[in-house]
């Protein structure tokens, strides 16, 4: 490639270089290293207990890895060693630049607290206090996520399950974070359900050029939402690209057979 | 200035490890050029690698070996070797892609799914939306069918909406499979016309024409893929 192409280069978001950690002599996840840039979309696939979540944990700060770095592009203060970051910074962080998306939206909502509570919450650690304003934004986000209004008051576990998921997605997403994590955020739903959620997530992301890390075992999510992707087999990642290149051109054997077992993604 | 598509040394071959690791070469030490406002026709047999070789160039087959260097943004890039946000950003911009079949995004209607690629360059949302009517009127898309998603759309019609969708940003390179392959003569003209228009305009096109009327319409040469076959290592 010419000089001139190659020295266009970006600033990343997030580096990880050879993260790895294990349970006892049971491998979670070996030697992932990858560079996310600011609003991009990176999907994780990989079978049963290949890696994905324990990567995902220890990318988020929520594991300590055995070995490995893993640096974040912090507002105001560059590049940090997100292991070195005091337990109140990890969870500040947490609150406001990054947002996690669980599989089981009672791990990411509070159940006791109101729709609008659960909204309002995240945007009150970020430092807004005029409650006016505070309902304003979460009836805004209610609508985004295309909740009715009118349940606004009412506690999450009245609410079906892909109800539950948008308003997990509202609540990650109001703060406007840089990062999110997602793992499965369309698992345990029906597939026409899944297919709004999707359909929503895929035009929030976008619209807010947010960086998403996403989690799943649907290929076809990964084929609406992420610009690239990686496969992991027991532990390690055995093939990463351009997401349609590896669906649709897999080179690894494992890629191969997990493309070829699904009718069409 | 150097030719918007540069194709040089480009090889590939197919390795099936799920079926005894067979290997179908298709192409090797292949070379193409395309200049500005040059429509080159990808020819050959079924299964000679056109379609293998057109969606190399949209990198979504990953070549072995070589390179494809696209002009984008006035400077060359390497398809076979860039960053994939590089890559998307180039067909964000720079290479326009219609395939033979529209990938159908749930719930989203056919007008926006035409207006996508144009908001995505930061065209208004006014401005995308006439844009894409312009187009789906002029490959007589019904208007009643401009707000529903085209999921439920005949063949034809699906394939009109992602010929629309290919069209509406003036991309530098634009890569063509079959584009009429379930058109109407009416429609056919219609596809033939946009394309002369994006030849005039300076476009780079590569194609897939099996009708010999849009070939003979559109193409300044014929490319024989299977000239570049039988030559791996
Ligand atoms: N807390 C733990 N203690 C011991 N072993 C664990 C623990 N968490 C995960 N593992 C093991 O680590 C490996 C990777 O697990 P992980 O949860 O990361 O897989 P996964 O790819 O997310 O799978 P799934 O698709 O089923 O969610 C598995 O072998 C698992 O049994
Ligand atoms: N994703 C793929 N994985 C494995 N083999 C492939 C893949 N895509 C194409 N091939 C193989 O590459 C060869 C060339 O196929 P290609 O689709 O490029 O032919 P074509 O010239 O476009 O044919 P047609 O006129 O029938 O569309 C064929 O042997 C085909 O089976
Ligand atoms: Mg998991
Ligand atoms: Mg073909």
């Amino acid at each position: 490639m010419s000089a001139a192409a190659s020295m266009r280069t970006r600033a990343p978001l997030m580096q990880a270089r050879s993260v790895t950690r294990s349970y006892g002599g049971n491998i979670g996840c070996r030697d992932v290293s990858f560079t996310l840039y600011p609003g991009e979309v990176i999907g994780i696939v990989g079978e049963s207990g290949s890696g994905k979540s324990t990567l995902l944990a220890c990318l988020s700060g929520r594991l300590e890895p055995d070995s490995g770095v893993i640096s974040y592009d912090m507002r105001g203060r560059g590049f940090v060693d997100i292991q070195t970051l005091s337990e109140p910074e990890r969870r500040m962080l947490m609150r406001t630049d990054w947002g996690m998306v669980h599989q089981n939206p009672r791990d990411g909502l509070r159940m006791a607290v109101s729709a609008g509570g659960n909204v309002g919450e995240r945007l009150m650690a970020v430092g807004a206090r005029h409650y006016g304003d505070i309902r304003g934004e979460a009836q805004n986000w209610l609508a985004k996520v295309e909740i009715d209004l009118e349940r606004i008051d009412d506690k999450p576990r009245t609410f079906s399950g892909g109800m539950q998921q948008r308003l997990q997605i509202a609540r990650n997403l109001v703060t406007t974070p840089r990062l999110v994590f997602m793992d499965e955020p369309t698992g345990g739903l029906d597939v026409s359900v899944q297919a709004r959620l999707l359909d929503l997530l895929r035009g929030l992301v976008r619209e807010l050029g947010i960086a998403v890390i996403v989690v799943t075992h649907d290929l076809a999510v990964v084929r609406l939402l992420a610009d690239r992707l990686m496969v992991m087999r027991r532990g390690e990642v055995v093939e990463h690209g351009l997401t349609d290149q590896v669906l649709d051109d897999p080179h690894h054997p494992y890629t191969q057979l997990l493309v070829s077992s699904v009718l069409q993604a | 200035m150097a030719d918007p598509i540069t194709v040089s040394a480009l090889s590939k071959t197919f390795t099936l490890h799920n079926q005894g690791g067979i290997r179908l070469p298709v192409f090797s030490d292949l070379s193409l050029r395309v200049a500005a406002g040059e429509c080159v026709c990808l020819h050959g047999p079924s299964g000679a690698g056109k379609s293998t070789l057109l969606r190399s160039l949209y990198a979504n087959y990953k070549a072995d070996g070589g390179d494809i260097i696209v002009m984008h943004r006035g400077a060359p890039i390497d398809l076979v070797s860039a960053e994939p946000w590089r890559i998307i950003e180039a067909r964000r911009e720079t290479i326009g892609y219609v395939s033979q079949f529209l990938r159908v995004i749930p719930r989203v209607p056919a007008l926006d799914i035409v207006a996508e690629p144009a908001r995505a360059i930061g065209v208004s949302a006014d401005a995308a939306r006439g844009k894409a009517r312009g187009l789906l009127t002029r490959l007589r898309i019904p208007e009643r069918l401009w707000s529903l998603a085209p999921a439920t759309f005949s063949g034809g019609e699906q394939q009109r909406v992602n010929i629309a969708r290919g069209f509406i940003v003036d991309y530098p390179v634009l890569l063509l499979d079959e584009p009429t392959a379930s058109l109407d003569a009416e429609n056919r003209r219609t596809v033939i016309a946009l394309i002369q228009e994006a030849k005039a305009r300076g476009a780079a096109v590569v194609g897939i024409f099996h009708d010999a009327e849009v070939r003979d319409a559109v193409a300044d040469r014929l490319f024989e893929v299977e000239s570049f076959q039988g030559r791996a290592a």
